[in-house]
């Protein structure tokens, strides 16, 4: 059953589209919407509402459609609360309602109706509350039972992406208005990008009647559209994006717009990204965003069958849809008379136009009477009756205000109603400006620009096609120059109307209910949140004032259109029971996005391996070729252990700490940070920055550093050696070298900049092996005949220049394993001919590559922290024992702080060590420590596990915690309790559990 | 989001730029000589004013530079930008 007009539309009768809506197999035409493809079948129950369950149908022809919210394909390229009167129809598409089971027609929830006198505002937070305890279970029910699309639970099948773009002038929204602009700007020479929602520019052009006595330069609207498009499409200096809306506008003309490439093609057809987000930087910008119509709140308002009457005219001229058979067209302006015109026209009874005003009496009032069809003025329609369609309507006249009898019940299959336009002012608010109410034209109209941008048209507050392309015009003349293009100004189109000259409109809030106030059939003012008149003053009388609050009591404008449809009713409605005006009860905050933006539009290529870079050292394809297990340690890969064939990572990392601790073992250090410091006032300048003393290092030696912020907590650690008098090399942990760097560039800049010191990163300029265990001298003497390995001419804590493998290298003897080791420093291109070398020297000692973990085990062993996993930047170095450190003799960044009352108390967490009773056991690290695992709850926590492993050399498990006054519980017993419903005991213990003498590293 | 001008590098998107919070606090000269609370005040205390601020920002993804600049906390307007060691500019009456 086809319900088409016979001719017209800009739709391709020859082209038939097969389509699925809630499983039955339907046909459209090319050009379609999906709203106006299941309106052309007659299917006018589309959904059920959220809290009710009440049918409804399809009420705009837009964004701002409330009702008609569908789920799209499915798996991976399922879409949830797609609006029909966005969806592009295509062949084969599969959609179903959102919010009904199994369907509207049949609705499983609908019963929920009956009960509807019993759910007022803010029924949910009155009943669910009590008892507290229960609204876990009260939720899990009102979740099922509300709800709108599903999210896919596939990954998204599809790709997104972004890019940025400069333009002179931007026009948001191509109609009549923005087209006028665009057409101005770039005829002035100015870069222009212009973007629209729809698959077609043109706007209410685009619905205008085929016979329309329009002319726009003496051409009809379509062939004026059609020339326009024209002339820009050849221009070199606009950007056209079609099926594109700009749904940020953010600080200096930085805008967002997110264009939908694909979405309008059968899955099949689709190729490339999905979605494209452009980030517009615009000089100026010309907001042409046009307005939308206002429904009127009246009884069963929500009726299928009840639609706004621009969004009827668009069906029936734009689409060939022949909406019903006989019409209503309820009003309080002129606008809507030529909607019943139009209607009319194309064969639809318009059986009388009950008019809200007085005496309604503009051009097209008379052209509407006099072409025979009935204005029942100073009336209003007060009841619709239908089950889940609209039969008939009660209409009641009105005397100052009040009703007065008799009501009078008209046959209809359509109600089209009018209360007015709402500027679409999101974006100009969004920009950072206010809108104000215009008294005379009853509506919220932009204020002062407070960045570069203008309205122009519906958007602001224009209603009439001849003042929308002149003010199109005038504003892109105006953008363009402001951009600086003064060409000669372009002249607006001549414009001849078949609409009305003014609006005439007499505002109409709300609908005297024939019941009385709050009383009588649902009045809704927000349909997809079931939100009614009586709602908005019940609040009031519950004492809300802020419409921020009613919209959150009542759910006012929550749903997906977010007030679009249904706010200015709400709170003029909410102003009137307060007794002030609208100016003063205001509107709620307009924020991005304009319209929900996908995920995957947001994300972007940002995803996968592309989300961070991965920084990989030199060395990284040995590592990979050697069987290494990878870790991420801030964007580094880095060796975790190197398993052999059948190895478990224990197994792994036992052999690995054996080798050090016995034999020679080696690690790539590379991702450490390393910074070059230079100048005269380097070492001063470390005194600053390090809580020890650096003045009088010796060229040639190294130094182990502590780094605090100046709250006097730890940030970084790491061993700087004295390469020259005014030369050294500090070495940060892997994670913090960006920020250490950035750290100490911002004191040399804002605080010191008389001294004379300059940083360079160097951490990728240099690879670095570590070369571990009681046998790595040996190594290294294979390797490198100019340096004096013997213990007395290159002692611990100290720098040698060489050659290893024939390449010049800085030789660190350091170690950050308590073993006898050293750091061999090459340039990167070398990394790896020196590495092999090293590991062929090493072969007779059978010389092990370690990882990450093996370092941790020796680490710990020897209590060295790892900042950032001991520490948690509330530690200061008294609290880890290293008060050996901390210098009394010269001021350092942070110092002062360790003398403020807090960081002096004696009982904060302190580094210690801590002993399980049953040595096979490994805490787990994050573990809380408790004194009593039987104390009531809550037990008070003393401290948690930081570090914790199996030592191979102590052959038993070891952990570092941080304990409240650990440095006083030597030898006290704490108890871990686990989540498994263990409780381990372990000993406070020294952090230090191999070789505290230190004569390993010294021999 | 914001365009700023680096004094070094001209206009630039504020992606490139870092917030470093209240500019002009000078570390003291000498801490020892302040009482906690005074300390405190320079540790922890900043101004929060509704309008006219002056703050650091440094060009981290640029030259790396960190400058001043006189910012409007209220419409996000950067009046102005100067280099370390110049003096802040004049308020309008």
């Amino acid at each position: 059953m086809s319900r088409r007009t016979p001719a017209g539309g800009r739709i391709d009768r020859s082209r038939a589209i097969s389509f699925v809506f809630n499983g039955r197999p339907y046909q459209g035409l090319a050009g379609d919407t999906l709203a106006s493809a299941l309106l052309a079948n007659g299917v006018t129950l589309v959904a059920r509402s959220w809290k009710y369950h009440r049918p409804r149908g399809i009420v705009s022809a837009g964004v701002e459609e409330p009702n008609a919210i569908v789920q799209l394909e499915s798996g991976a390229h399922t879409v949830p609360n797609a609006r029909a009167t966005e969806v592009q129809l295509y062949d084969g598409l599969i959609a179903h309602s959102v919010n009904c089971w199994p369907g509207p027609r049949f609705d499983f929830m609908a019963a929920a109706r009956f009960f509807s006198g019993l759910m007022p505002a803010g029924f949910y937070y009155k009943t669910f509350m009590w008892p507290k305890s229960f609204w876990m279970k009260y939720e899990h029910f009102i979740r099922r039972t509300s709800g709108l699309g599903e999210s896919p639970a596939q990954p998204d099948a599809d790709s997104y992406d972004r890019t940025h773009a400069y333009c002179d002038v931007l026009i948001a929204g191509g109609g009549p208005a923005g087209l006028s602009a665009a057409v101005a700007a770039c005829r002035a020479g100015a870069r222009v990008i212009i973007a629209d929602e729809q698959i077609e520019f043109g706007g209410t052009l685009l619905s205008k009647a085929a016979g329309t006595s329009t002319r726009i330069n003496r051409e009809t609207p379509s062939a004026w559209l059609a020339k326009a498009l024209e002339e820009l499409h050849a221009m070199p200096n606009v950007r056209m994006l079609p099926r594109s809306t700009v749904f940020g506008y953010h600080d200096e003309n930085y805008l967002t717009i997110v264009e939908r490439r694909t979405d309008h093609l059968p899955p099949r057809d689709r190729k490339g990204s999905r979605e494209r987000v452009w980030r517009v930087r615009a000089k100026q910008v010309v907001l042409a965003t046009g307005a939308m119509e206002r429904p009127l709140v009246f009884g069963n308002n929500d009726r299928p069958g009840v639609m706004l009457a621009s969004a009827a005219r668009t069906y029936v001229n734009r689409y060939g849809v022949q909406l019903a058979s006989s019409a209503v067209v309820f009003t309080n302006n002129d606008a809507a008379y030529r909607v019943a015109i139009d209607l009319a026209r194309a064969g639809i009874r318009v059986a009388a136009i009950v008019d809200s005003r007085t005496a309604p009496s503009g051009a097209m009032p008379r052209q509407v009477r006099d072409a025979g069809i009935d204005v029942i003025d100073n009336a209003v329609v007060v009841d619709t009756r239908g089950g889940r369609e609209l039969a008939s309507v009660t209409v009641m006249r009105r005397s100052g205000g009040a009703l007065t009898g008799p009501a009078s019940v008209i046959d209809c299959d359509l109600l089209a109603v009018s209360g007015g336009f709402s500027p679409v002012v999101h974006l100009h608010a969004q920009s950072g400006a206010r809108s104000r109410f215009d008294d005379a034209r009853a509506c919220f109209v932009p204020g002062a620009s407070v960045q570069q941008e203008r309205s122009a048209g519906g958007c602001n507050g224009v209603f009439t096609l001849v003042a929308c392309m002149a003010e199109g015009t005038a504003a892109g003349v105006e953008a363009a120059r402001l951009a600086g293009f003064d060409g000669a100004p372009t002249v607006a189109p001549e414009v001849v109307s078949d609409g009305p000259t003014d609006l005439a409109l007499e505002p109409l809030w709300l609908v005297p209910s024939p019941k009385g106030e709050g009383r009588g059939p649902k009045q809704f003012v927000d349909f997809q949140n079931d939100v009614t008149a009586a709602d908005i003053m019940l609040a009031a009388r519950e004492g809300y004032r802020s419409i921020e609050h009613v919209k959150r009591y009542t759910a006012l404008g929550f749903g997906t259109d977010q007030g679009k449809l249904g706010n200015i009713n709400g709170m003029a409605i909410l102003a009137r029971a307060l007794g002030q005006d609208l100016a003063s009860t205001g509107t709620t905050t307009f924020r991005p996005n304009y319209t929900p933006v996908t995920f995957g539009a947001i994300a972007g290529r940002e995803l996968g391996e592309l989300f961070d870079p991965i920084r990989k050292t030199a060395l990284h394809e040995w590592h990979v070729e050697h069987g290494a297990e990878f870790e991420n340690v801030g964007q580094w890969k880095r060796p975790w252990y190197f398993p052999k064939l059948g190895e478990t990572m224990h197994q792994a990392v036992r052999r690995e700490c054996i080798a050090a601790r016995n034999g020679v073992a080696m690690m790539d250090a590379s991702t450490l940070g390393k910074i070059d410091i230079k100048g005269p006032d380097a070492a001063k300048f470390l005194n600053l920055v390090y809580t020890n003393a650096w003045l009088k290092l010796a060229v040639g030696r190294c130094r182990y550093g502590l780094m605090l912020d100046e709250n006097g907590m730890v940030m970084d650690d790491g061993v700087t050696t004295r390469l020259g008098e005014h030369h050294f090399l500090m070495t940060t942990t892997t994670g913090g070298a960006a920020r250490v760097t950035a750290w100490l560039e911002r004191w040399l800049q804002t605080e010191w900049p008389h001294l004379k010191v300059f940083l360079t990163s160097v951490t990728d300029h240099w690879v670095t092996a570590a070369v571990v265990g009681p046998k790595c001298r040996a190594v290294l003497k294979a390797v490198c005949n100019d340096i004096d390995f013997s213990p007395p001419a290159f002692p611990f804590m100290s720098y040698r220049a060489g050659t290893v493998a024939g390449v010049a290298a800085r030789v660190m003897r350091i170690s950050f394993s308590g073993e006898l080791a050293y750091e061999v420093n090459v340039p990167a291109n070398m990394a790896r001919h020196v590495w092999e070398a090293l590991m062929a020297a090493g072969a007779p000692y059978e010389i092990t590559p370690y990882g990450t973990e093996t370092m941790h085990v020796l680490r710990a062993e020897k209590g060295y922290i790892i900042v950032g996993q001991d520490t948690d930047g509330s530690v200061t170095p008294i609290d880890l024992g290293m008060d050996w450190i901390v210098s009394k003799d010269k001021d350092f960044i942070g110092r002062r702080s360790l003398f403020r009352s807090d960081t002096a108390r004696n009982d904060r967490k302190q580094l210690v060590g801590l002993l399980t009773d049953e040595p096979n056991v490994v805490l787990p690290e994050g573990a809380q420590l408790v004194t009593d695992p039987k104390a009531p709850i809550p037990v008070p926590m003393v401290g948690h596990v930081t570090s914790s492993y199996d030592s191979a050399a102590l052959g038993r498990s070891i952990a570092l915690a941080l304990v409240k006054g650990g440095a006083s519980r030597m030898g006290e017993v704490l108890h871990a309790p686990l989540a498994d419903g263990r409780v381990i005991r372990a000993r406070v213990a020294s952090a230090v559990f191999v070789d505290p003498e230190g004569a390993r590293q010294n021999a | 989001m914001l365009i700023i001008t680096c004094p070094w590098c001209g206009p630039r998107h504020q992606t490139e730029f870092s917030y470093g919070g209240e500019a002009h606090i000078v570390r003291p000269p000498n801490p020892d000589a302040l009482t906690d609370a005074q300390w405190a005040d320079y540790l922890f205390m900043r101004k929060n004013p509704k309008g006219r601020h002056l703050e650091q920002w440094g060009h981290t993804y640029g030259c790396r530079r960190w400058f001043n600049v006189e910012r409007d906390t209220v419409t996000y307007r950067i009046k102005s930008v100067y280099k370390p060691g110049e003096k802040p500019p004049e308020t309008e009456s």
